[in-house]
């Protein structure tokens, strides 16, 4: 409990305005193992909230549970205030969440196009309706100004990682969703690519988009994110506004769930409450 | 040249997105027919060729033959209309099995699925028993074989066995069904289409009939102009609008390719191909041979259903998240492919003017599969197009049909088509193996 007194008071403070996503007390537990022990958790629109967590922290874990993969034991979801369900992955889709995973999910044999529509194909007449398709998917790709295809109707196969993961991230968007998750968007790719990328998770910001982008690289991290999350053994340990933190104090709320630098800059601030 | 508009995006580096662009393929990317050009040769040296290599093999059996042949037989009208008949039971099997193959799956039941499908449409016919008219036959014949592909569809998907232990199972299982079928009525094993009842006259047409000259034109010319018009007009509506499109030149290289390629087939078929008497005229197989490929090539490339069975052949995992239901479409797919084997089987019957226990679905299959194989389509899922069973069943047998001009015995048709599939398979294999590569570098 002492834990979660730290975490609340750390996230209380600055945040400002309704978050888009409120997770409260999730609970999530596989037979006896607890995964989740009453994370909170604030997504606010506009933002790019970085979760951060060693291996088996519950990253992963807390994401399916919002894209609806995972059912949760206990707590709430608040969506633009409102108490939610999420039942399923329809659930989480209609209300405008939609998750990159890490193997992305793409088809190499179809184009962009193709792969941009799957499951959700633009049909007239009982005939695919290439045309709408086509030019609905080069205006998401030119909003996102991912411009460096060569031709919207390539094969997935024929395009760099950092262009890959930029289709995959415009699949997502293109139905008017309002939280984007990404998982580990940038673990395959060098490091031009990897910039590519993180402009574009930017743009998204700047559409107005709720982001959370799990993260290993604090690198990363540190570069794109308005907001960090830490996850320790599955309990949110520390959530502020990117500032407050420094590497050192990400890398020891990571390890040790507790932070020494963490606390002091927060007391020096004075803005947050130490437990 | 999008990156030239657009610097403040991070460029890809540039050795590596030349790269990629080099692999692309030239019809989406060409601005001219130069370039359209340039863009195939540098596809065909980076290992995927598509078509060509099946093309190039038409050629060299289509010059080897005709120069050895006896007579120069091998050209001649008779012997091209017998060459189109033989290939045309081969290229709607092929097509069959290209449904499997798409799948990342085989079906090696498809020879004598097909042949249970054409027993039952000559037994039926039959008036000294039961006597049904030609098309309720031919349905009867044909949803038999759907439920054949439902039911070894179904274990494939809902129990998950593998579909090579299903469908070997199911050559022997319908085998079987096709002699026990054969020994019915009065017939000793050998029912035939012999006869002056217009249903069994109507089935041996299947093959052996042939549409009157004057016709044949005329169709021919409503066919091509329709394909062309739509070709042109789907073309050039998406060049106004701005969309991927071929240059004008190309789209125009495709109709005057289909109008040639249409006036040599139904001019070849119309020349007087008897010794004595007249046996002139487009046969009736080739416009149920072109419906088939028509019917399931706008099936596979222009519908919700085709897209995802390309889709499960590529990443199964993408099509599962995408909401696609991964098992209905499978077991579709196992039907489909039946029911094609089902026409396949009806053909064959006709071309035999009967059906006996001396047919051999087990190599008819291997022949579907090669034919699939030598034409294009991928033994790994997800690449394929209806096309390539024709241009497949049309080189086997083009060898078969050569070899047996020359006197060879069957035993060399078997082992020459062995080695064409060998290296069809092959060249499959390069070009995954250097599309594969290619990417994993780009990474």
């Amino acid at each position: 409990m002492a834990q979660d007194t730290v975490a609340r008071a750390v996230r209380d403070a600055p945040v400002s305005g309704e978050s888009l996503l409120k997770a409260r007390g999730i609970e999530k537990h596989f037979g006896p193992v607890q995964a989740l022990t009453s994370v909170d958790l604030d997504l606010p629109a506009g933002q790019i909230t970085a979760l951060c967590g060693d291996n088996g922290a519950g990253k992963s874990v807390l994401t399916k549970c919002v894209a609806g993969i995972y059912q949760i034991d206990h707590g709430q979801f608040f969506w633009e205030g409102q108490p939610v369900q999420i039942h399923g992955p329809r659930d989480a889709s209609r209300l405008g969440i939609e998750t990159v995973y890490q193997d992305l999910a793409l088809a190499d044999n179809l184009d962009i196009v193709q792969n941009m529509f799957l499951g959700r194909e633009n049909v007239r007449n009982g005939f695919l309706n290439e045309d709408d398709m086509e030019r609905a998917a080069s205006k998401t790709l030119a909003n996102l100004r991912v411009t460096t295809v060569r031709s919207i109707r390539q094969p997935v196969a024929s395009l760099s990682g950092g262009q890959r993961q930029s289709v995959a991230v415009a699949k997502a968007v293109m139905w008017n969703s309002k939280l984007v998750m990404l998982d580990e968007p940038t673990a395959a790719l060098g490091v031009v690519q990897t910039n590519m990328v993180l402009e574009l998770v930017r743009r998204l910001r700047d559409r107005g988009l709720a982001v959370m982008v799990i993260s290993h690289n604090l690198n990363d991290v540190f570069q794109v994110a308005d907001r960090i999350a830490v996850l320790y053994l599955g309990r949110m340990v520390a959530q502020d506004h990117a500032s407050a933190f420094d590497r050192q104090s990400v890398v020891e709320y990571m390890t040790t769930g507790t932070s020494s630098r963490g606390q002091r800059v927060d007391g020096e601030a004075g803005t947050h409450g130490a437990g | 040249m999008a990156r030239a508009e657009a610097p403040e995006s991070a460029p890809d580096p540039t050795a590596a997105a030349e790269a990629a662009e080099l692999e692309l393929p030239p019809e989406i990317v060409a601005q001219s027919l130069g370039q359209w050009f340039r863009g195939w040769m540098v596809r065909i040296r980076s290992g995927d060729s598509g078509v060509l290599p099946v093309i190039l093999g038409l050629v060299i059996i289509t010059l080897v033959f005709e120069a050895v042949s006896p007579h120069n037989l091998f050209l001649s009208a008779g012997n091209l209309v017998n060459l189109f008949q033989q290939s045309a039971v081969i290229m709607v099997l092929a097509m069959a099995e290209i449904f499997a193959l798409l799948l990342g799956e085989i079906d090696l039941s498809v020879g004598y699925v097909g042949a249970v499908g054409g027993v039952i449409a000559v037994q039926l016919v039959q008036p000294r028993t039961t006597n049904w008219p030609w098309w309720a036959a031919i349905i009867a014949a044909l949803l038999v074989c759907a439920v054949i592909g439902g039911w070894q569809g179904t274990l494939i998907t809902r129990l998950r066995l593998p579909s090579l232990i299903v469908t070997l199972a199911g050559l022997l299982v319908f085998n079987g069904l096709m002699l026990i079928l054969l020994l019915l009525g009065p017939f000793s094993g050998y029912p035939n289409l012999a006869g002056l009842s217009s249903n069994l006259q109507v089935l041996y047409k299947l093959m052996w009939g042939a549409i009157d000259p004057i016709v044949s034109w005329i169709g021919m010319v409503v066919v091509v102009g329709l394909v062309g018009f739509l070709l042109w007009s789907g073309d050039s509506r998406r060049r106004r609008s701005g969309l991927v499109a071929p240059p004008v030149s190309l789209t125009l290289m495709k109709i005057a390719l289909i109008a040639i390629v249409s006036v040599v087939v139904v001019g070849i078929c119309n020349i007087n191909r008897a010794n004595t008497g007249v046996v002139e005229g487009v046969p009736w197989v080739i416009p149920i041979v072109l419906f088939v490929f028509g019917a399931w090539m706008l099936l596979l490339q222009r519908t919700q259903f085709g897209r995802y069975v390309y889709a499960i052949g590529g990443n199964p995992e993408a099509a599962r998240r995408a909401g696609i239901k991964l098992a209905a479409i499978r077991t579709w797919c196992f039907v489909l492919c039946s029911l094609t084997a089902g026409i396949g089987g009806i053909l064959y019957a006709s071309y035999l003017g009967g059906m006996s226990n001396n047919v051999n679905g087990g190599q008819l299959v291997l022949y579907a599969v090669a034919a699939a194989v030598i034409g294009g389509t991928s033994l790994f899922g997800g690449r394929g197009k209806v096309l390539h069973g024709l241009l497949g069943g049309l080189v086997i047998g083009g060898i078969y049909n050569g070899l047996y001009l020359l006197s060879f015995d069957v035993q060399w048709t078997f082992i020459v088509t062995g080695f064409v599939l060998l290296v069809a398979a092959t060249i499959d294999s390069l070009s995954r193996r250097s599309a594969t590569s290619g990417s994993a570098a780009r990474v």
